[in-house]
C-alpha cells in the first residue's frame, strides 16, 4: 500500500459519488454540472491509467463540449421541467433496466476476462517505426484503425445534419440560433480579445504534436471550436450562415482528404486506406491538419445548434 | 541539492493545499455569493499558484516550466473574468438577500 493507492481509492470513491449525482440530481442543470465535473475526474484516471491521449480527448470532449450541448439543452427545457414532464413508472423502470444490464454487461466483460489478455500492444510497437509516427495512439488510429477513424468523423458531420434539420423551413441556411450576450459585456468582450490568440496556438500545437506525443485532430480541434464560439458569444464575429459556401467546405475538407488518400492508397500501395511506404508520416500529418479544421468547425456548429428563424423587427 | 528541490516541493504544495482546503471551507460555509466568489478567487490565485511554484523545480526543463507558468496564467486570467462574469450577473438579478 502506498500513497498513490490512497489517492487512487480516493478518486475513485470521488468519480463514483459525482456519478451518483448526476443520477439523482433533481434538477436537469444540477445533473449537468455533476456530469462536467464528473468528466474532469475521469480525465484524471485516465492520466492515472498513462492513457494521456484519452484524458486529453475526455477534458475536452466528455467535459467540456458535451457539457455545454447539455446545458444548452436543460436551458431549453427548464420551461417544462416542473410542470408536466415526469416520465410514467414503466418509462422509468425500463430505463432504469436496461442501464443496470448494459453496465452489468460491461462489469461482467471486465471481470471474467481470461487472465492472459491477447494484446496487439507488442505488434503496434513492433511496427510503429515504419509509420514514422513517435506515438502509438496516433499508429493506431491512422495506420491500423484508419477506417474507424475516417467512420468516427463521417458521424460527427451526420450528427450535425441532424442539428440542422430540427431547423423550420424558413430558417435553412440561416444563422445558428446560438443565445449571445444582447449586451456588450465589457468583460467579456475582454475575454474574446485576448484568449483566442493563445487558444489558437495551443490547438494548432496540439495537433502538431500528435503524431510523436499525445494529442491530436480532436483535441485541437475541440480548442479551436471553443475559441470560435468565444468569439461568436462576446459578439466580437457574427455567426457564420449554415448555408455558407466557406463553412461547408471546412467542414467536409478533413473527411475527403481522409478519403482521397484512402483511395489512392488503391492504387500506390495496394490496398484502401494504405499509405505508400515512405510517406506514412507526412499523410498521416496532412490528414490530421484536414480533420482539425473540420472537427473544430462541426464542433463549434454543434454547440451554435439549429438556424433560427429571422426575427421581424 | 536534490534534498533541497524536493523539500522546497513538498512545502510549496502543502501550503497550496491549505490555500485549496480554506477556499473550500469558504465555499460551502459562508453565507451569500459574492463572499462565496471572494472565497473562490483565493484558491484560484494563491493555491493553484504555490501548486505552481512547488513543480517548477521538478519541470521538465525550460519549456515544462514555461507550460507550468502558462497553466497558472492562464488559470487566473479565466478564474478572474468568470467571477466578473457571475458576479455582474448576480447584481443584474437584483440585491442579493
Amino acid at each position: 500500500m502506498t500513497i498513490a493507492t490512497f489517492a487512487d481509492a480516493g478518486l475513485v470513491l470521488l468519480v463514483l459519488t459525482i456519478g451518483a449525482s448526476t443520477i439523482f440530481a433533481r434538477r436537469a442543470f444540477d445533473a449537468v454540472i455533476a456530469f462536467v465535473v464528473y468528466g474532469l475526474l475521469l480525465a484524471i484516471v485516465w492520466v492515472r491509467l498513462s492513457a494521456i491521449d484519452v484524458a486529453l480527448t475526455e477534458a475536452a470532449i466528455g467535459g467540456g463540449m458535451t457539457g455545454m450541448l447539455l446545458l444548452g439543452a436543460a436551458a431549453r427545457l427548464r420551461a417544462v421541467e416542473f410542470d408536466s414532464f415526469a416520465a410514467a413508472l414503466p418509462v422509468r423502470l425500463c430505463a432504469g433496466f436496461l442501464c443496470a444490464l448494459a453496465a452489468a454487461g460491461l462489469a461482467g466483460a471486465l471481470l471474467l476476462s481470461p487472465k492472459v489478455v491477447l494484446s496487439l500492444a507488442p505488434a503496434v510497437m513492433e511496427n510503429l517505426p515504419r509509420t514514422g509516427l513517435g506515438n502509438p495512439v496516433a499508429g493506431v488510429l491512422f495506420a491500423y484503425r484508419a477506417l474507424d477513424t475516417l467512420l468516427e468523423k463521417v458521424v460527427l458531420l451526420l450528427a450535425l445534419l441532424g442539428v440542422w434539420s430540427l431547423a423550420p423551413n424558413q430558417a435553412w441556411n440561416g444563422i445558428p440560433g446560438l443565445r449571445i450576450y444582447d449586451q456588450p459585456n465589457t468583460t467579456l468582450t475582454f475575454l474574446a480579445q485576448i484568449l483566442p490568440p493563445v487558444g489558437i496556438v495551443v490547438g494548432i500545437y496540439m495537433c502538431w504534436v500528435g503524431a510523436n506525443e499525445p494529442g491530436g485532430a480532436f483535441q485541437g480541434g475541440t480548442i479551436l471550436a471553443a475559441m470560435w464560439l468565444l468569439v461568436i458569444i462576446a459578439r466580437l464575429a457574427d455567426a457564420p450562415s449554415t448555408g455558407n459556401t466557406w463553412l461547408r467546405i471546412g467542414l467536409v475538407f478533413g473527411p475527403v482528404v481522409f478519403l482521397s488518400v484512402g483511395l489512392a492508397g488503391l492504387v500506390l500501395a495496394n490496398a484502401f486506406l494504405a499509405y505508400p511506404p515512405g510517406y506514412a508520416k507526412p499523410l498521416i500529418v496532412a490528414i490530421e491538419v484536414a480533420l482539425t479544421i473540420s472537427i473544430a468547425a462541426a464542433l463549434a456548429m454543434l454547440a451554435a445548434g439549429p438556424p433560427k428563424p429571422v426575427q421581424q423587427q | 541539492m536534490a534534498f533541497a528541490r524536493d523539500l522546497f516541493t513538498v512545502l510549496a504544495l502543502v501550503a497550496g493545499a491549505l490555500f485549496f482546503l480554506a477556499g473550500t471551507v469558504g465555499l460551502i460555509r459562508f453565507p451569500d455569493q459574492l463572499t462565496r466568489l471572494h472565497a473562490l478567487t483565493k484558491v484560484d490565485n494563491l493555491g493553484l499558484g504555490l501548486v505552481i511554484l512547488g513543480l517548477l523545480p521538478q519541470a521538465d526543463g525550460w519549456f515544462g516550466a514555461f507550460k507550468l507558468v502558462s497553466v497558472w496564467l492562464l488559470v487566473q486570467f479565466s478564474g478572474a473574468v468568470v467571477t466578473q462574469l457571475i458576479a455582474g450577473a448576480l447584481r443584474e438579478r437584483g440585491p442579493c438577500a
